[in-house]
């Protein structure tokens, strides 16, 4: 039985709809008065396993729709396929579901897989352990160079060993109360299930996890959890965990299942019949243009924090290929979900090209203060304790240091703005490790954070043994990505989504350590699940020939985006726009927003765009290795995707996680969320606009049912 | 800071390159040395130049992308530090630098600094992996690993891969990395099974794909990775078990 695929059908029909036929627009802003209208206008027929809803209560669930005159509305509400009953023991029963291909008719089917981070890398590994035949693009000159190598802290895993009273539905509670009830509850139970073979997996492939002296796998604790579930190596739990996948993959390309091509940037995808079929990548090297076509295509291409600018992302990562997918039909969810690292190094001078993360562990040691008086210009040393705050464990004495990031920036943010901050700009906080080192000696403080330490000195001249370290907050993560339904389809048929790519598990806020699990889960543990049940359905068809006119549109279109963006011939270089751009998303829609801040950030993103494709310079040719061309692809993108976060943290009228508009808010100045009206997915979809400038996106709502986690405020005092 | 800067240039890998000179006045000492090509570049494409290709990508050390050889050190002055996290405040206003791609044979020069090292990657597909497919491993619990044995193996498989030990040589031989890789494998129970059949043929393509060790240690001067010395012996000592084992593959 697979009832569950009805998804790719009613896409294509919206996107037919949207080359000729006009939208549906509505009129009234009161959420309440469209009620007839999306009656008599829902479709024919879904045939959906979970029933659609109608009527007062369907609306009701998608939302107001506030923000007419930026955006459009679609009328039904979006059908996530998720199994309905209990969430415990829905993955187990989809995967019983699923279809299956006999071992010897996988060879016949051929899937490109686009990254090769832990997503991507799992993934591609893992569907040619099963005999697939996969073809694995990345832009790195390397497979393991991809950005999970950076994540420093650890990888949660509801391995519930411990008598610290940890189990599976306390991962899942902790992971979507963090996320602020806008996550997925039933992909956090997969999450949570399938946590536990992640770790049993990069162990046996050689990831070195911490030992505890008996020969045990070692945990540590997280922000927003008060059991002890991460599992580590050092501060560089990704790059272990990234280099055991690379040579996972590595093994797959010897044995001749897995084609990798390194260097190869995808710059958009083939979409014939509704369906996705394949890719056109540009070769960095040469400049070749090449397409490669497939029975489905993956993307596991990382999150789009870099639009920040100054992130702790690596400077190459990008949201092209979610970007260019995006436009020829995905659905981007919750793109403004962006989660600010409270620790991240403060920006110090105008070339610095990113804030350096250092690892969320350090706030296990670690006390962040401020000083009590505002401007107080001594040395962190000659403050004493009585003159310090301690904001932290002050406004949130069970959780102190390890509060969930969200809160921990806001709270930084908070003091900054007040005149506590500290350092020559005034734009930080302290982490002192005074009190563990005087606790447990300089060699334990060594031991755990060593390199972070260093780190930390080479890029300030500091040294955090003897003062404490400044961190602020800096954008780090996108809890948003491609939507896609439970099985990792997204609104296009046959392309799927895994990683900090995809959107499911972190809701509004992602907790410590589950990025790295998340990737891992869909890489190795639900995609080589859930590929399979779509390819099943298309044995014996063959993947595109390489002169289908789908894939030769597909190619003219990237080559005369590549001419066009070289032939503008302007005076800058394309970093001047993406570190403009930063500035404009930091200060209209960074740790806090407002509405008057996001229509301001809207007009100053399209005055940037339209400079851009004016004023943009790019020396030299397409027909080799052309760094600033490939940035300006990049920042034309992110000069499109920036808006629609704007625009989504513009029509989301409520604060949750990380998204925090300053008119929602408590006494307190917490996030202050709306449930009656919010507690839906947006799941927006594009449309052509006019010359550089995208259409108003539509919005798409998947409600979200929590039934194992009721609802809840968030409270960490 | 004003810095003098010469820079290596080339079109691709079958045209002769050059040093170029250029000027940066307005450095900082807390510049990183990709940022001081940031801004070098953005000097030479708002004067209408092609700017200098480089190989830059996490900017804090650890995915192994960058690789510039400055004054004839791979990476740069300070010792075992990646060129991501060399700061310009280890050169003094004023002061020269020579800046050129990471230089073996093993390593072409694709344009300018950026070098192609695929030849590593053609080593770990000869063998370094543990051949485990996904969901068939035993709980990791079950399998007690010594604390020391544990951090032991990560003092090995701390390699970023970035190749500088191979620029560093003067044989341009890759020890360090592939012994980096045998010794982080065999040190942990999980490697055991494969450990004569992965040193067979890390071994042989790390012998076909770079040149040989002379023990000149120079590798371990740069490697920002901090890889012990040892590793380059595991090479040679592996080798040799290997092929007492004759056909085993453990």
């Amino acid at each position: 039985m697979n009832t569950f695929r009805t998804i790719g059908s009613r896409i294509r029909s919206v996107v037919g709809s949207s080359e000729g036929v006009p939208r549906p627009q509505q009129d009234s802003p009161d959420p309440a008065a469209p009620q007839e209208e999306a009656a008599t206008s829902a479709p024919e027929s879904t045939g959906n396993a979970k029933k659609p809803l109608s009527g007062p209560a369907a609306l009701k669930r998608q939302g107001p729709k506030g923000t007419q005159g930026f955006v459009t509305y679609a009328d039904e509400p979006l059908n996530g396929n998720v199994p309905t009953g209990d969430p415990l023991t829905a993955w187990s029963r989809r995967k019983l579901d699923y279809k299956l291909v006999s071992p010897l008719n996988r060879r016949k089917f051929k899937v490109i897989v686009v990254g090769t981070g832990l997503a991507g890398a799992g993934c591609a590994a893992a569907l040619g352990e099963l005999g697939y035949n996969v073809v694995s693009y990345t832009f790195h000159d390397a497979a393991r160079r991809a950005h999970s190598v950076a994540a420093q802290g650890g990888i949660n895993s509801a391995r519930a060993k411990k008598v610290d009273n940890d189990s599976l539905e306390r991962f899942v509670k902790d992971t979507v109360k963090g996320g602020d009830f806008r996550a997925r509850e039933a992909d956090c139970f997969r999450l949570g299930e399938e946590s536990v073979r992640v770790i049993d997996h990069m162990d046996a492939i050689g990831a070195p996890f911490a030992r505890e002296y008996g020969g045990e796998l070692r945990t540590r604790s997280f922000g927003g959890v008060q059991v002890s579930r991460t599992y580590y190596t050092r501060g560089q739990t990704g790059q272990q965990l990234q280099v055991a996948a690379a040579r996972a993959l590595q093994r797959q390309v010897g044995l001749g299942t897995v084609d990798l091509r390194t260097h190869r940037e995808v710059l958009d995808l083939v979409v014939d019949d509704g369906r996705a079929k394949g890719v056109v990548v540009r070769d960095l090297y040469t400049g070749e243009i090449e397409a490669e076509t497939a029975h489905a295509v993956v993307l596991c291409t990382g999150g789009y924090g870099n639009v920040y600018f100054r992130s702790t992302l690596a400077h190459n990562s990008n949201v092209t290929a979610a970007w260019r997918a995006h436009r020829r039909g995905a659905y981007f969810a919750s793109p403004s979900y962006i989660q600010f690292h409270p620790t991240a190094l403060p920006v110090s001078s105008h070339w610095q090209s990113k804030t350096t993360l250092m690892s969320e562990s350090l706030r296990n040691d670690g006390r962040i203060w401020v000083p009590k008086a505002p401007g107080d210009d001594r040395p962190a040393n000659q403050i004493p304790e009585e003159e310090r705050d301690y904001y932290l464990e002050r406004k949130y004495p069970s959780y102190g240091n390890l509060s969930p990031r969200d809160i921990s920036s806001r709270a930084a943010r908070e003091q900054i703005e007040a005149g506590h901050g500290v350092g020559p700009l005034r734009n930080s906080v302290y982490l002192d490790f005074r009190d563990a080192i005087g606790r447990l000696g300089k060699k334990t403080i060594e031991e755990r954070y060593g390199n972070l330490f260093e780190m930390y000195f080479d890029a300030t001249g500091e040294d955090p043994y003897t003062e404490p370290m400044r961190i602020a907050p800096g954008a780090h993560f996108a809890m948003g990505g491609l939507w896609s339904d439970y099985d990792m389809m997204t609104s296009i048929e046959g392309l799927f989504v895994g990683g900090e790519a995809g959107w499911g598990y972190h809701g509004a806020n992602r907790l410590g350590a589950n990025s790295l699990l998340s990737a891992c889960v869909d890489g190795w543990f639900t995609l080589p699940y859930s590929v399979p049940n779509f390819l099943a359905n298309h044995l014996g068809e063959a993947p595109l020939p390489a002169d289908h006119p789908a894939v030769e549109r597909t190619v003219a279109e990237v080559r005369e985006r590549t001419d066009r963006l070289l032939s503008i011939g302007g005076t800058k270089g394309a970093d001047h726009f993406h570190r403009a751009l930063g500035d404009v998303l930091y200060s209209g829609c960074g740790v806090a927003r407002t509405e008057a801040g996001l229509k301001n950030a809207l007009k100053e993103i399209r005055a940037l765009r339209e400079e851009f494709w004016r004023d943009l310079r790019i020396p030299g040719s397409g027909r080799e290795l052309n760094q600033e061309l490939e940035r300006a692809g990049r920042i034309a993108d992110y000069l499109e995707m920036a808006e629609l976060m704007c625009l989504d943290a513009l029509d989301r009228d409520e604060s949750c996680g990380a998204h925090f508009r300053e008119e929602h808010q408590t006494p307190d100045g917490e996030a202050l969320r709306d449930d009656d009206d919010w507690c839906f997915v947006s799941a927006w979809e594009h449309t052509p606009g006019k010359g550089a400038h995208p259409g108003k996106p539509v919005r798409h709502a998947e409600p979200l049912d929590f039934q194992a986690v009721p609802l809840q405020t968030r409270n960490y005092a | 800071m004003k810095l003098t800067i010469e820079v290596w240039r080339q079109e691709d890998t079958t045209t002769k390159g050059r040093f170029v000179t250029y000027q940066v006045d307005d450095a900082t000492p807390e510049m990183s040395l990709p940022e001081l090509l940031d801004r070098l570049n953005d000097q030479l494409v708002t004067a209408g130049e092609e700017p200098i290709a480089f190989d830059t990508d996490c900017r804090e050390g650890i995915c192994g992308t960058c690789g510039i050889t400055v004054n004839g050190v791979p990476h740069g002055k300070v010792p075992n530090t990646p060129t991501c996290r060399q700061n310009l405040r280890s050169y003094d206003d004023g002061e020269h630098l020579k800046l050129e791609p990471f230089r073996a044979a093993s390593f072409p020069v694709v344009r300018d600094l950026v070098v192609d090292r695929s030849a590593l990657d053609r080593v770990i597909a000869s063998g370094g992996y543990v051949s485990v497919d996904a969901g068939t491993a035993p709980d990791a619990d079950t399998r007690q690993i010594p604390f020391k044995v544990a951090e032991q193996a990560l003092d090995f498989s701390a390699c970023i891969g970035c190749g500088a030990c191979i620029a560093a040589c003067p044989n341009g031989a890759a020890h360090l990395f592939a012994g980096a890789l045998l010794s982080h494998m065999s040190t942990l129970p999980q490697g055991k099974p494969e450990r004569s059949k992965r040193a067979r043929g890390v071994v042989a393509t790390t012998e076909e794909e770079f040149g040989p060790c002379s023990v000149y240690a120079e590798c371990v001067e740069v490697c920002p990775a901090g890889i012990p010395i040892s590793a380059i012996s595991a090479v040679n000592r592996e080798a040799a078990r290997a092929a007492i084992r004759r056909n085993k593959d453990n």
